[in-house]
C-alpha cells in the first residue's frame, strides 16, 4: 500500500471507532478531548506525518503512560487531568477580529503600556493580518534574506515535509522523549514549533523571531522546537513577546533542543508573560518546559537569556551539556512573580570536555504572596579538566508574604575543575527607595526603577528588542506589590 | 655561574623561545631587554622551572650541573631565586612563617642546621631595617592586599633573606613609581657582590639607570639578536625596538 | 523487602527488651518513634535528604550485632590524652557510661547523669529527654534502641569555661557491633560552659555507632562545643543533633571529622528567641575511601537572629564529601541574618565533592547569603613556594593549612586551637607520606 492509502485507511478507521462514542468526524478541525493512542495516531494523521515520526509519538505515549508525576519541584498545584484537554485544534478557530476596536481594552491598554507599536498590536490580537499591511511583502523579504544564505526557519510540520531527514537526524537527541514526564508527553502530541538549521560559516543575517514565522499557528500548548547550528555558524532566536498571552488550554509543556557544532553559536533569548490568572491564581497557566543544549562541537558556544513573569506554575531549567573542549554555556535569567504565582526554575550546566565554562547569572523577584525557587545543577564530570564555573544567584522580596528560595546542586568530580558559587536574599533597601521618592518618584515608579537595577546584567544579555519591552514588562508585572 | 645553549621552549605547543645562548660569569649584572611578547617571561619561568613550560631542545647548566633536571625548589636550594613580574597573592599564610619555611627548606638542603624562631626573627628585623621596610610585614600575609610597589620590596625582602647565587628579575620594575623604584634598585645594588650575578629583565631602559649593567641583551621572537654593554640600553631608547625587530625575522 | 522487614522485627524486639530493663516509662516515646521510623527504614537515596549518602546499601554490607550479642573485650587500658590540659573527662566505651574512668570533680552547678543512672533516680526527667527531639529516620532509630548515654546540665547562673570532654571510645568487640547513645546538654539561663566531645575508634574492628540528643541552651546560656570525630577506618558513625537556642543564646560550634568509613554529621539548629546566635563551623578532611556527609539546617524562628556557618574541606585519594547546609528564614523572622560557606579542595584526581547550600525564605526583611566553591590547590601559590625552596608536599600542606585556616578561627576557644592545630598537622603529614596518590 502507498503511504496514501494507508493513511487513509487509518483515518477511515478512526472515524468508525469514533461513531461509537465520539462526536467528531475526520474533517474536524478538532480531535476529540481527551488523550489515547488514537489520539496521536490522529494527530501524525493530520499532520501527514512520515511512518518514523508515528512510530516514535506512540514509544513516547506508551512510556509517558508508565511514568510517576515529577516531584522535584517546590510547587503546589491540583493534579493536571490530562483527559479534560483537546489535544489537536487547528489554528484560527475563533473569527479574527476586524480591527483593534474588536480586541478587548484591557488587553489594548497592556499594549499601551509596553510601548508596542500598533502594527505589532494588531497582528498580536490576531487581527486579519492583510487588512492590516503589507505583511506579504515584509515576510517575503524576511524569507528571501533567509534563503540567499542557505538557512532554514519554519514550522516543524513545514519541515517534516520538505527535510525530513535533516529533522529526523536531530530530534529527540538533545531531549529524549522519555527524559522527564512533561517531555514525554510532548514527544507524544506535539503539534508544532520552530525548526532552524543554519549551515556551516553562515552568520545568521537576522534575528529569528516567532512573531515572523510563516504561517505561524498559534503557540500551541506542545510546542517542540529545534535549533540545528553547523560549524562556524551564528544564528540568535527570539521567542515569546511581553504581550499578556492567553490561552484556553492551562498546560503547557514545550521542548527545546538546540544542538551547536564545532565553533558555532546559539543564543537564545524568551520573554514570556503567559497569564497568571487573577489575584487568586484562577485560571493561570501551567508552563512546564523542557530546555536543553548540546554544546556538541568544541568551540561551541549556547547562551540562554530568559525574562520570565507570568504563568501560574512555571517549571522550566534551561540547561547545557558542555560536550566540546572549549564550550561555553551561559544562562541569565530574571523570574518575576506576584500575588500567588509559583515558580520553580534554574539550569543545568553539565561539564564532560575540557576547558569547559558555564555562567549563571540569576535574578529572581518575590512579590505579593509568591514563591520562587532557583534550582540548578553544575557539574564537573571526571573528565572536564580546567571547567570553570561562576553562578551569582540574587533574590530579591517584595513584601513580607513573598517567598525565595535558593538550592543549588554542586558535583565535581575533577579536581582542577573551578566551581564558584554565590547566593544572596535580601529586599529593597527603604534608602533607596527613599532616595527615589525624595526626587518624587512614585512609589511603584521607585520600586521599578530599582528592580531594574538589580536586572540590569541580564537585561544587558537582551536582543535590543526585547530589552526596552523587558524593561517596562518588569514595571508592569510588579504593579499592586507595594502599598 | 650560567650557560644556556641553544635553549628551545615551547608554551601549549606554541614555540616561543627559539634559541637563546647566554653566559653569565659570577658576580656579573646581565641585562635583557625587549618588546612585549618577545619571550622574556618565558626565559625567566624556564629557569626557575614552572609547570606548563616545555624545553623542547638545548641545555642549562647552573654551576656546573643541568639546571633543567631540577624540580623548582631543588633549583632554590642550588641558589636560583626568581623574582615574579606579579608575585601571587597567599592569603591565610604570614610572611614570616612562608620565609621562616623557605630559609629552612634551602638550609636543609644544603645540609646546613636550621634557624629557630628567634633567630629567624632576629635576622628577619635586620633585613627589614636595611631595605628601610616597617616591622608590619612580619604579621601581614603574603602579599596580600599589597600595592604593587609593596609586593615588589617582598620580593627583594626574599632575595634578601634566601641569598641566592643567580637571582633573575622578572620586570620588577613594572607599575613602579619612581620612589619605590629607586628602592628597589637600591636593594638589589646592595645584592650585587663578586659571587652573585643578576639577570634583569625588563622592557624599559629606565630601571637600568640604577642598576647599572655590564652587559646588555636584546630578545625579540625568543632569540637574542644583539648583546653589548651598558650603551647599547641607551641606542635602544633613542632607536627603539623596531630596527632590532627586523633582525629577528 | 524482607530484609527491611527482618531487620525492623529484630528493632522492635531489641526495643521491648531494652524498656524492660531500662525504664517502663520509655516505652511510650519507643513506640512512637518505632512507628515514625518503621514507615521508611534506613535511608536510602529516594529521599532528598539523603541523595547522596547511601546509608542502607553500607550498612547492608556488614552484619552488626547488639553489645549483648557479641561481647566487648576486657579495656581500655590507655586512653588518649585530653585534647584540652586538665579537661575534666566523662569516658564511654561503646556508648556505655564508665564510671569508673571518668572524673568524679565536678563543679558546684554541673552534673553528668548516665541515662542508666536517671533511669533509676528520676524517670521522668528521661521521659523528657527522650521525648523531644527530632523527626528525623536515625534519631528515631537511636530513641528506639538507646540503651546508654549522657546528660550534662549547668545550672542557671553557672559559669565554667574549663573544657569538659565526653570521650565515645568505640571497638574492642570481637566482631562488628551497633550502639547507640544518646547526649543532653542542657544549660540553665545564663550558664556558659565548653564541651569536647571525642569520637575515638579503638582497634580495626568496624562498628556502627548511631549517636542523637538534643542541645537546650535557655536564654542568654552560651555553650562552646567541639565535636572531633576520629571513627576507626572501618566504621559507620552518624550524630544527629537538635540544637535549640532560646532569646540572648549562642552556640559556638565546631566539627572537626576524620574518621570513619562512613559518616554523617546532621545538626539542625533552631533559633527560637530574639538575639540568639548559631556559629556553626567546620573543616573535613578525609582520604582513602572516606564518605563525610555533613547535613546542617538552621531555622531562624524568631526575630533578630543571627547565623554563621563555615564548613571547610580537603579531600584526598577517592574520598567523598557532602555538604547539604540549609538556612529556612521562618515568615516572623524578620531581621534575620544568615551567612553560610562551604569551600572544598580536591586533592586528587578521583576525590569528590556534592555540595548544596540551600535557603529557604518566608521573611522579607532579612541578610541571608551562601557560597560554595570547588577546586584544587592554586598552582600558582604551589610554584611561589616552591621557588622559594620548599618542597612540594610541604608546599601542598602550607597551602592546605592556610585554606583551613578561617574555619578553625570563626571557633576562636583558645584553649582548643592548639589541639585542632595538631589534628590538622597530622593529617597532613600522612598526606605527605603518600605523595604519589597526590598527583
Amino acid at each position: 500500500m502507498t503511504a496514501d492509502t494507508e493513511t487513509v485507511e487509518q483515518v477511515r478507521d478512526l472515524g468508525e471507532r469514533y461513531k461509537y462514542g465520539f462526536v467528531t468526524d475526520i474533517e474536524a478541525e478538532t480531535a476529540p478531548k481527551g488523550l489515547s493512542e488514537d489520539i496521536v495516531r490522529f494527530i501524525s494523521a493530520k499532520k501527514n506525518e512520515p511512518e518514523w515520526l508515528l512510530d516514535w509519538r506512540l514509544k513516547a505515549y506508551r512510556q509517558w503512560l508508565a511514568m510517576p508525576e515529577p516531584e522535584w519541584a517546590k510547587v503546589d498545584f491540583p493534579p493536571i487531568d490530562y483527559q479534560d484537554a483537546y489535544y489537536f485544534s487547528a489554528p484560527k478557530l475563533k473569527e479574527a477580529p476586524k480591527s483593534l476596536e474588536e480586541v478587548d481594552p484591557k488587553l489594548l491598554e497592556t499594549y499601551e503600556k509596553l510601548g508596542i507599536p500598533l502594527r505589532e498590536q494588531e497582528m498580536l490580537a490576531g487581527v486579519a493580518v492583510d487588512a492590516v499591511f503589507d505583511s506579504v511583502s515584509v515576510a517575503t523579504t524576511f524569507k528571501k534574506k533567509l534563503e540567499d544564505v542557505g538557512v532554514i526557519f519554519c514550522s516543524i510540520s513545514e519541515a517534516l515535509q520538505k527535510h525530513p531527514d535533516l529533522v529526523r537526524q536531530y530530534l529527540g537527541s538533545v531531549v529524549p522523549p522519555a527524559d522527564n514526564k512533561h517531555s514525554c508527553l510532548n514527544s507524544a502530541v506535539f503539534t508544532d514549533g520552530s525548526f532552524v538549521y543554519v549551515p556551516k560559516g553562515v552568520r545568521c543575517p537576522m534575528e529569528l523571531s516567532t512573531y515572523f514565522r510563516i504561517n505561524a499557528e498559534n503557540t500551541g500548548q506542545f510546542e517542540r522546537t529545534l535549533i540545528i547550528a553547523d560549524e562556524g555558524s551564528y544564528v540568535s532566536y527570539l521567542e515569546g513577546c511581553t504581550a499578556p498571552m492567553r490561552d484556553e488550554n492551562q498546560l503547557h509543556a514545550a521542548v527545546v533542543e538546540l544542538i551547536a557544532l564545532d565553533d558555532a553559536e546559539i543564543k537564545y533569548s524568551t520573554v514570556q508573560n503567559w497569564y497568571p490568572g487573577d489575584e487568586n491564581g484562577v485560571g493561570g497557566i501551567y508552563n512546564f518546559v523542557t530546555k536543553r543544549g548540546d554544546c556538541r562541537g568544541r568551540n561551541s558556544k549556547i547562551s540562554w537569556t530568559q525574562v520570565e513573569t507570568g504563568s501560574a506554575i512555571t517549571w522550566k531549567y534551561p540547561s547545557c551539556l558542555l560536550r566540546g573542549d572549549n564550550s561555553v554555556g551561559e544562562f541569565y535569567s530574571i523570574a518575576i512573580t506576584n500575588n500567588l504565582q509559583q515558580a520553580d526554575t534554574g539550569t543545568k550546566m553539565i561539564h564532560m570536555g575540557k576547558n569547559t565554562r558555564s555562567r549563571i547569572i540569576s535574578k529572581g523577584i518575590s512579590a505579593g504572596k509568591s514563591s520562587q525557587t532557583y534550582r540548578g545543577l553544575v557539574k564537573m564530570g571526571p573528565r572536564a579538566d580546567r571547567a570553570r564555573n561562576y553562578t551569582q544567584c540574587d533574590s530579591l522580596l517584595i513584601g513580607p508574604r513573598a517567598a525565595a528560595h535558593t538550592v543549588p546542586y554542586i558535583e565535581s568530580k575533577n579536581r582542577s575543575a573551578q566551581v564558584e558559587h554565590e547566593a544572596t536574599t535580601s529586599r529593597i533597601s527603604e534608602d533607596q527607595l527613599f532616595y527615589c521618592r525624595q526626587r518624587s518618584i512614585p512609589a511603584e515608579d521607585a520600586v521599578a526603577l530599582v528592580v531594574n537595577g538589580f536586572c540590569r546584567e541580564v537585561l544587558q544579555q537582551l536582543p535590543m528588542e526585547f530589552a526596552v519591552e523587558a524593561q517596562k514588562l518588569v514595571g508592569i508585572s510588579l504593579e499592586g506589590s507595594v502599598g | 655561574m650560567l650557560e644556556i645553549k641553544n635553549l628551545h621552549a615551547e608554551v601549549e605547543g606554541k614555540p616561543i623561545l627559539k634559541g637563546i645562548d647566554l653566559s653569565i660569569a659570577p658576580g656579573e649584572v646581565h641585562a635583557i631587554m625587549g618588546p612585549n611578547g618577545s619571550g622574556k617571561s618565558t626565559l625567566s619561568y624556564v629557569l626557575a622551572g614552572r609547570e606548563g613550560y616545555e624545553v623542547t631542545a638545548g641545555q642549562v647548566t647552573f654551576q656546573g650541573k643541568n639546571l633543567l633536571d631540577m624540580e623548582p625548589e631543588e633549583r632554590a636550594g642550588e641558589g636560583v631565586f626568581l623574582a615574579l613580574q606579579y608575585p601571587v597573592e597567599i592569603p591565610g599564610v604570614p610572611n614570616t612563617t612562608f620565609l621562616k619555611e623557605a630559609v629552612n627548606s634551602i638550609r636543609k638542603y644544603r645540609g646546613e642546621s636550621e634557624v629557630d624562631a628567634m633567630q629567624f626573627l632576629k635576622l628577619m628585623r635586620a633585613k627589614l631595617k636595611e631595605l628601610g621596610m616597617s616591622d608590619e610585614y612580619l604579621k601581614r600575609a603574603v602579599n596580600v592586599g599589597f600595592s604593587g610597589g609593596e609586593k615588589k620590596r617582598n620580593e627583594m625582602l626574599q632575595m634578601a633573606m634566601l641569598e641566592p647565587s643567580l637571582a633573575v628579575l622578572d620586570e620588577t620594575d613594572s607599575g613602579l613609581d619612581i620612589d619605590a623604584l629607586k628602592a628597589v634598585a637600591e636593594g638589589v645594588n646592595a645584592m650585587c657582590a663578586p659571587e652573585r650575578s643578576m639577570l634583569v629583565i625588563t622592557h624599559y631602559q629606565r630601571l637600568l639607570d640604577h642598576i647599572v649593567p655590564d652587559h646588555v641583551h636584546i630578545m625579540v621572537g625568543g632569540r637574542i639578536v644583539r648583546s653589548g654593554g651598558p650603551e647599547l640600553a641607551h641606542e635602544l631608547e633613542r632607536k627603539g625596538y623596531a630596527e632590532f625587530v627586523g633582525k629577528a625575522a | 523487602m524482607t530484609e527491611q522487614n527482618q531487620a525492623l522485627e529484630s528493632y522492635e524486639a531489641q526495643a521491648k527488651a531494652l524498656v524492660a530493663k531500662l525504664a517502663p516509662a520509655l516505652a511510650a516515646p519507643r513506640q512512637a518513634a518505632f512507628e515514625r521510623f518503621s514507615r521508611g527504614g534506613i535511608p536510602a537515596t529516594r529521599l532528598e535528604s539523603w541523595k547522596y549518602t547511601n546509608l542502607a546499601r553500607a550498612l547492608r554490607s556488614t552484619e552488626f550485632r547488639t553489645l549483648e550479642e557479641v561481647g566487648v573485650l576486657a579495656g581500655p587500658d590507655l586512653l588518649p590524652a585530653p585534647l584540652a590540659e586538665g579537661a575534666q573527662r566523662i569516658v564511654f566505651v561503646n556508648g556505655r557510661f564508665r564510671r569508673d574512668l571518668s572524673a568524679a570533680d565536678l563543679p558546684d552547678g554541673v552534673r553528668i547523669d548516665s541515662l542508666q543512672d536517671l533511669a533509676t533516680s528520676r524517670p521522668s526527667e528521661i521521659e523528657e529527654i527522650f521525648g523531644e527531639g527530632l523527626e528525623e529516620p536515625l534519631f528515631d532509630l537511636n530513641t528506639v534502641l538507646a540503651e546508654d548515654g549522657a546528660v550534662l546540665s549547668f545550672e542557671p547562673g553557672t559559669i565554667h569555661d574549663r573544657p569538659i570532654e565526653i570521650l565515645w571510645l568505640s571497638g574492642l568487640t570481637q566482631t562488628p557491633a551497633s550502639f547507640h547513645p544518646r547526649l543532653a546538654i542542657r544549660l540553665g539561663a545564663g550558664a556558659a560552659g565548653t564541651v569536647v566531645e571525642r569520637c575515638h575508634g579503638l582497634g580495626d574492628q568496624s562498628y556502627f555507632a548511631n549517636a542523637a540528643g538534643t542541645i537546650s541552651l535557655a536564654p542568654a546560656a552560651r555553650l562552646n562545643h567541639l565535636r572531633l570525630n576520629a571513627d576507626s577506618a572501618g566504621a559507620i558513625q552518624t550524630n544527629t543533633i537538635l540544637v535549640r537556642l532560646s532569646r540572648e543564646a549562642t552556640y559556638n560550634g565546631f566539627l572537626l571529622n576524620l574518621g570513619a568509613a562512613l559518616s554523617r554529621q546532621e545538626i539542625h539548629a533552631w533559633l527560637e528567641g530574639e538575639q540568639a546566635e548559631c556559629r556553626l563551623n567546620g573543616a573535613y578532611l578525609l582520604s582513602g575511601a572516606q564518605h563525610g556527609d555533613v547535613t546542617t539546617r538552621i531555622e531562624h524562628r524568631a526575630p533578630s537572629t543571627i547565623s554563621r556557618e563555615t564548613f571547610k574541606g580537603a579531600l584526598d585519594d577517592r574520598a567523598r564529601a557532602v555538604f547539604q547546609g540549609k538556612i529556612v528564614v521562618d515568615p516572623d523572622a524578620q531581621k534575620a541574618d544568615g551567612r553560610m560557606l562551604n569551600k572544598t579542595l580536591l586533592l586528587s584526581d578521583k576525590a569528590e565533592i556534592d555540595s548544596k547550600p540551600e535557603l529557604e525564605i518566608y521573611a522579607d526583611d532579612v541578610q541571608c547569603a551562601h557560597g560554595a566553591t570547588a577546586g584544587e590547590i592554586d598552582n600558582e601559590a604551589l610554584f611561589y613556594l616552591r621557588s622559594r625552596g620548599i618542597a612540594e608536599p610541604k608546599a601542598r600542606a602550607i597551602l592546605v593549612e592556610s585554606f583551613l585556616a578561617d574555619a578553625l578561627d570563626g571557633f576562636a576557644v583558645e584553649a582548643l586551637r592548639p589541639a585542632l592545630d595538631a589534628c590538622l598537622a597530622e593529617w597532613l603529614a600522612a598526606r605527605g607520606t603518600d605523595e604519589g596518590t597526590t598527583k
